[in-house]
């Protein structure tokens, strides 16, 4: 369980990013997460939740925007969506794909500000 | 009538921070010619055991040591120091994985000179340690063959993180009708191409294998080291 302290990873980053923009207000910030984070999106939301209780953003909310695993097939050398992190192969020719494009994210993509 | 509010764009990695550290942490080791090793794996697989016999056989050919993390005691640093090697405890409290700055700080006043080989051993945890770049250049994910052949389905972040899958108490394999081909399956599923050892640190059984591993590894490095000196 370290959601929370991922939480407030992402409440320092807004902070930062707030005051870099001039102290602007957040309504919402959007995050990208991958299945292969090693972050669960359950439980980060309910982190978050707790997390912005003891800041100056106790109405920010999290958007999360799920990001599918993209690997690099090896055989048709093509750029192919994986299902299943327990199954890393093409879904055309089942060849095994070690090469993941994307699945790993947890980044802020961006924040909704107050005009 | 709502607030009207605008989208801007951020793009920035949350673990950023760890992600900077963890960098200027290789960059330093790296820089001191030493080789990194970190392990994860559940508590209770025999982390301890097979850093300690692993030590013992290291520090005939190399300057070895160990950081080890753990939520509470210096148990396993006691354990570790009878392989003859500085060892240092990283208690982390509440937090269940070490991060790159727990690492940066251990070594502000203990880095033993002339250092070949660093292990260090996280806390016993398959999900949270799998976030956090620790610096390594090398990191094993360890499983027994008591805790069951679907290990890496359950857990396949942190397979997917580490370089080599060890499973542990091999003695045990026959009294638990331990399945290896589909435990290889299962580790080829969540991490394509990955190597696999089998060890025993009770009977030593496995050891070797992973001695030469090791030292592949590290003759790698001093070559792309050559290489990289030689091209500048």
């Amino acid at each position: 369980m370290h959601e929370l302290s991922i939480a407030m990873s992402i409440l320092e980053l807004v902070e930062e990013e707030a005051q870099r923009r001039g102290d602007v207000r957040v309504a919402a910030v959007h995050l990208k997460l991958g299945p292969m984070s090693g972050v669960v999106k359950e439980a980060l939301a309910s982190a978050f939740e707790l997390a912005r209780e003891s800041t100056d953003f106790s109405d920010c909310q999290l958007v999360i925007e799920p990001v599918p695993i993209v690997a690099l097939c090896p055989a048709c050398g093509m750029e192919q969506t994986i299902e299943s992190m327990q199954n890393l192969r093409c879904p055309i020719c089942e060849t095994p794909t070690p090469q993941i494009i994307t699945g790993r994210e947890l980044e802020v993509a961006a924040m909704e500000i107050y005009e | 009538m709502k607030p009207k509010t605008r989208l801007v764009e951020v793009r920035q990695n949350v673990l950023k921070q760890n992600d900077v550290v963890a960098r200027s942490l290789r960059q330093r080791f790296h820089d001191a010619g030493i080789f990194v090793v970190s392990l994860v794996s559940s508590p209770g697989t025999g982390k301890t055991e097979f850093l300690q016999q692993t030590l013992s056989r290291v520090r005939r050919q190399f300057k070895t040591a160990a950081l080890v993390g753990d939520l509470a005691t210096d148990n396993d640093a006691v354990r570790l120091a009878r392989a003859q090697v500085p060892v240092k405890q990283i208690i982390t409290g509440t937090v269940c994985h070490l991060e790159a700055e727990m690492v940066r700080s251990a070594m502000e006043d203990w880095l033993p000179d002339d250092l070949d080989v660093l292990f260090i051993e996280n806390v016993g945890n398959l999900v949270c340690p799998s976030s956090y770049d620790l610096g390594e250049d090398l990191r094993l994910v360890l499983m027994s063959v008591t805790e069951g052949e679907d290990k890496p389905l359950k857990y396949p972040t942190i397979f997917n993180t580490a370089d080599v899958a060890v499973i542990t108490k091999m003695d045990l394999a026959a009294a638990v009708e331990f399945n290896a081909g589909l435990a290889h399956q299962n580790i080829q599923s969540v991490r394509p191409g990955m190597t696999i050892l089998h060890v025993s640190a009770k009977t030593g059984a496995g050891m070797d294998q992973w001695m030469e591993l090791l030292q592949t590894q590290l003759a790698q490095r001093r070559q792309d080291e050559v290489e990289a000196s030689a091209a500048r």
